[in-house]
């Protein structure tokens, strides 16, 4: 018999930071910044509860920094940003990947460039969730539309960093991250731990490349320990041989292109007898929802299919949605980024609407309904 | 009231608007069973400066988080009043604190004078618990929660040491004097 949880009003912010808690992470170190500071504001109260560590650090750089030396020492960890320190912790979040260390970004995104408008809600930083820092790496980053979402897809991205040895970005926005809405917190979640060596300590190679997410162990273990951003071979030391390089980046690309449907999650609304498909994510696929509800009240046969994975993108999914309907209509508050890969997969197959917003407000179900009624 | 209903509280930064929203989104959802969806927005400063609550009621899921066209409207200042009173849907309810505000005409609309600050200060001696008695009044007037839901949250979510002045505030509201005025 499962045992019920609490149910509370929380807001965003909070059932970010509360899940995090519950799926183990035990490190935060932050630089709090509008619309995401509730999320350091709760850590820095709850982790000396639980015998975990607070640091704030002297900024976003540092703040990733701690959080990648907090991973390794092998605890899980966590930072919390958004807009112009995402920007900061672009560096730092390679580092990670390269060296394949488990922490998770949150980013509650508030529209940019630059400081912009602290409290004003964006999508605008998809791309850079994806290519931000550079060169090819791999990338996960879910986008939640509830504060249900949040709290799931947070548990779930310390887990999926953990288990792939890898950064996972928690990409809000702050219409999600500031709603209060009810949800039942569970006793306890699912959680994973990362790969962890059992061998004989002589014979233990960090990024030993027999699997695609080697074991890893904590520094102090007593394993031996060398950590670099230069490409490595398995021993961890650095190499310029083109053969180990190739191999080395491919399998760290890999680990999440061979994943890309396990991790690919999405919801489809009203999708069954759709002649008009929207895509959207975040808090603008809750007024997606709300303006296919109202087309089809007026015989517009519309669904949504909402993205909760956007890298990897869900390619299979939109490709056999996308097949049955006339057209595609992007919803995201911004000029047009999604839009982008939505065109790539589906090569002309259907036109493609975009409706965009970026002065800082959520986007309305009436704008939708114009491009849905539209036409 | 049935299905979806949006519900505005806005007022001036300090009147405790926002922890008015938790406290009537945190009845619905928690204490009642329904679903709720609170936001907010502030003004440049927290106090004196704009402030506005937005709870979303229904008993399906709610969809977009926003108020639209609100069912019901607390304006606690002459400001929020006057802005947000063309937003009211029609045969929708408007209180106001009869004290703070010079209302103008409304039509299709229910509008809803009470003493809000007035109780606060001279029955408790603290008008910063009106936001709790214009809760009190909003949850008799609309109906859209009960007092008993209102009471657990305040029991809840008021600020430690303060629950008892702000229950007390809450049944002031529920059993204020109210005028409904109309055209």
């Amino acid at each position: 018999m499962s045992e019920r949880g609490e149910i509370r009003l929380v807001q965003g912010n909070e059932a970010c930071a509360e899940a995090a808690l519950a799926a183990g992470v035990r490190f935060f170190a932050g630089y709090p910044i509008t619309p995401s500071s509730e999320i350091a504001e709760i850590m820095a109260v709850r982790l000396p509860q639980l015998g975990g560590k607070f640091i704030q650090m002297e900024d976003e750089i540092a703040s990733m920094a701690a959080t990648i030396g907090a991973s390794l020492a092998g605890v899980k960890a966590m930072t919390a940003t958004s807009g112009p320190g995402f920007s900061l912790k672009q560096e730092n979040i390679g580092y990670a990947a390269l060296a394949e260390i488990p922490c998770v970004v949150v980013n509650v995104q508030r529209i940019g460039p630059s400081t912009g408008m602290p409290t004003s809600p964006s999508q605008g930083d998809v791309m850079q969730s994806r290519w931000g820092t550079h060169g090819d790496h791999p990338v996960v980053v879910f986008c939640p539309w509830s504060v249900r979402e949040v709290y799931d897809l947070t548990v779930h991205s310390v887990n999926v960093a953990e288990r792939l040895r890898m950064p996972v970005i928690l990409l809000m926005d702050e219409v999600v991250a500031h709603m209060r809405e009810k949800i039942e917190i569970p006793p306890q979640v699912e959680t994973v731990d990362r790969p962890r060596p059992s061998g004989d300590r002589q014979d233990y190679l960090p990024y030993d490349d027999s699997s695609d997410v080697p074991p890893m162990a904590a520094f102090g273990d007593g394993y031996r320990f060398h950590v670099t951003g230069l490409y490595h071979g398995p021993s961890g030391f650095p190499t310029t041989d083109p053969e180990v390089a190739d191999r080395l980046i491919r399998r760290l690309c890999g680990k999440v292109q061979r994943r890309r449907q396990q991790l690919a999650l999405t919801s489809a609304h009203l999708v069954d007898d759709a002649e008009v498909l929207v895509v959207a994510y975040g808090a603008a696929a809750r007024s997606a929802l709300r303006a296919v509800r109202e087309a089809r009240s007026e015989g517009v046969r519309a669904g949504l299919l909402k993205i909760s994975t956007i890298w990897p993108f869900p390619q299979e999914v939109l490709l056999s949605l996308a097949a049955r309907v006339r057209r595609v209509v992007v919803v995201e508050m911004n000029l047009g980024q999604l839009v982008l890969e939505v065109e790539r997969v589906l090569k002309g197959r259907a036109p493609v609407q975009h409706v965009g917003r970026v002065d800082g407000e959520l986007v309305t179900p009436e704008e939708i309904r114009a491009a849905l009624e539209g036409v | 009231m049935k299905g979806r209903v949006e519900i505005r509280i806005a007022g001036e930064g300090g009147q405790g608007v926002i922890l008015a929203g938790i406290i009537l989104a945190e009845a619905a959802a928690v204490w009642q069973g329904l679903n709720a969806t609170q936001s907010q927005s502030y003004g440049p400063e927290s106090r004196g400066g704009a402030s506005r609550a937005e709870v979303i009621i229904d008993e399906e899921e709610i969809d977009y988080p926003r108020v639209r066209q609100p069912h019901v409207l607390l304006a606690l200042s002459q400001e929020a009043l006057d802005k947000y009173l063309p937003d009211v849907r029609d045969g929708g309810v408007v209180i106001v604190d009869q004290d703070r505000v010079v209302p103008p005409a409304c039509p299709r609309r229910r509008l809803i004078e009470a003493p809000i600050t007035r109780l606060a200060r001279e029955k408790l001696g603290r008008a910063i618990v009106a936001n709790m008695v214009a809760l009190g009044v909003l949850a008799r007037v609309s109906g859209v929660v009960t007092l008993e839901a209102l009471r657990s949250a305040v029991a809840h979510r008021a600020p430690s040491g303060t629950e008892e002045v702000n229950l007390r505030a809450l049944e002031l509201g529920y059993h204020a004097p109210v005028r409904e005025v109309s055209d």
